[in-house]
């Protein structure tokens, strides 16, 4: 199976381990190019790229303030990824939530 | 069920990496009594499966190279196959086990099982590594759509219950 664009949507986007760190930075707080060049072992070339790519999908949007761009997060289009995970979590709750009745039903048979 | 106890935490789910999934808890109880359940059959039956999708096979050979199995089988007649092989064992604070699904026998992943006591709690984390992305993506997927179905049947018990008619049990079931 071919992969998918980069920019299809906010999982392929964010399927790159450097897209990702830079998500983390900006999670942060606003951000120009230059402060993620400084905190990641990347060109400015390949930052500039990765941060199109985001922007592509809006997980990532830009502002001007005089001749600098900067970047932050957009956490809504992230909310696709995020519930996705989430619900796998609610699965393994219900199910965690079973064992740990069992344990303290086991502690209570211990204790008679 | 209307248990009103506090529960010390809730599963927490991250993707530390793109082959891996880590699922943590913390439980009221001796790291011993955890690993007990984890893995005795009589005791994985009572809170592995569903009510109206319980394990109908539950085998443990719990020793290196040993081999597990889960099945569980629906309202409808459907089983679902889990199985693997123990690598490492260390009774109560680690175990380490392939994994996978039948139906999907080419996406083998390696489970990891860590346990650690701490006046009288213990956390629990399980990583699952997968071979490749994809096959952990699918992972989470699977559970993503058994999750769906869950909350759906609920929805329909709810709606049953306006009714006035008996609800029915929940189903569903991903490793």
């Amino acid at each position: 199976m071919a992969r998918a664009a980069t920019t299809t949507d906010a999982f392929n986007a964010i399927a790159e381990v450097s897209r990702r760190d830079i998500l983390e930075i900006l999670s942060g707080g606003e951000a120009a190019v230059g402060d993620i060049v400084g905190q990641l072992r990347l060109s400015q070339p390949q930052v500039s790229k990765h941060l199109g790519v985001l922007r592509a999908v809006d997980v990532v949007r830009c502002r001007t303030v005089g001749k600098r761009h900067l970047y932050r997060v957009n956490g809504a289009a992230l909310r696709p990824v995020h519930d996705w995970v989430r619900t796998f979590e609610a699965h393994w709750n219900d199910r965690l939530d079973r064992l740990d009745d069992l344990l303290i039903e086991l502690q209570q048979e211990d204790t008679q | 069920m209307t248990t009103t106890r506090a529960r010390h935490g809730s599963a927490v789910v991250t993707l530390p990496s793109d082959r891996e999934i880590l699922i943590t808890r913390v439980f009221d109880a001796p790291a011993a009594l955890v690993f007990k359940a984890w893995t005795t059959p009589e005791l994985v039956r009572r809170w592995w499966g569903w009510e109206s999708s319980p394990l109908v096979v539950c085998d443990i050979d719990l020793r290196p190279g040993g081999a597990w199995r889960y099945v569980t089988r629906d309202a409808d007649g459907t089983e679902l196959g889990w199985r693997g092989t123990y690598l490492e064992i260390e009774a109560p604070h680690r175990l380490v086990s392939t994994e996978v699904f039948e139906g999907h026998p080419e996406g083998e992943a390696q489970s990891t099982l860590t346990l650690t006591e701490r006046d009288g709690t213990t956390s629990f984390s399980v990583t699952v590594l997968h071979a490749s992305k994809e096959n952990r993506d699918g992972h989470v997927a699977s559970g993503m759509e058994r999750g769906l179905q869950h909350s759906l049947d609920r929805v329909e018990d709810l709606l049953a219950e306006l009714r006035g008619e008996p609800a029915r049990t929940d189903v569903g079931g991903v490793r």
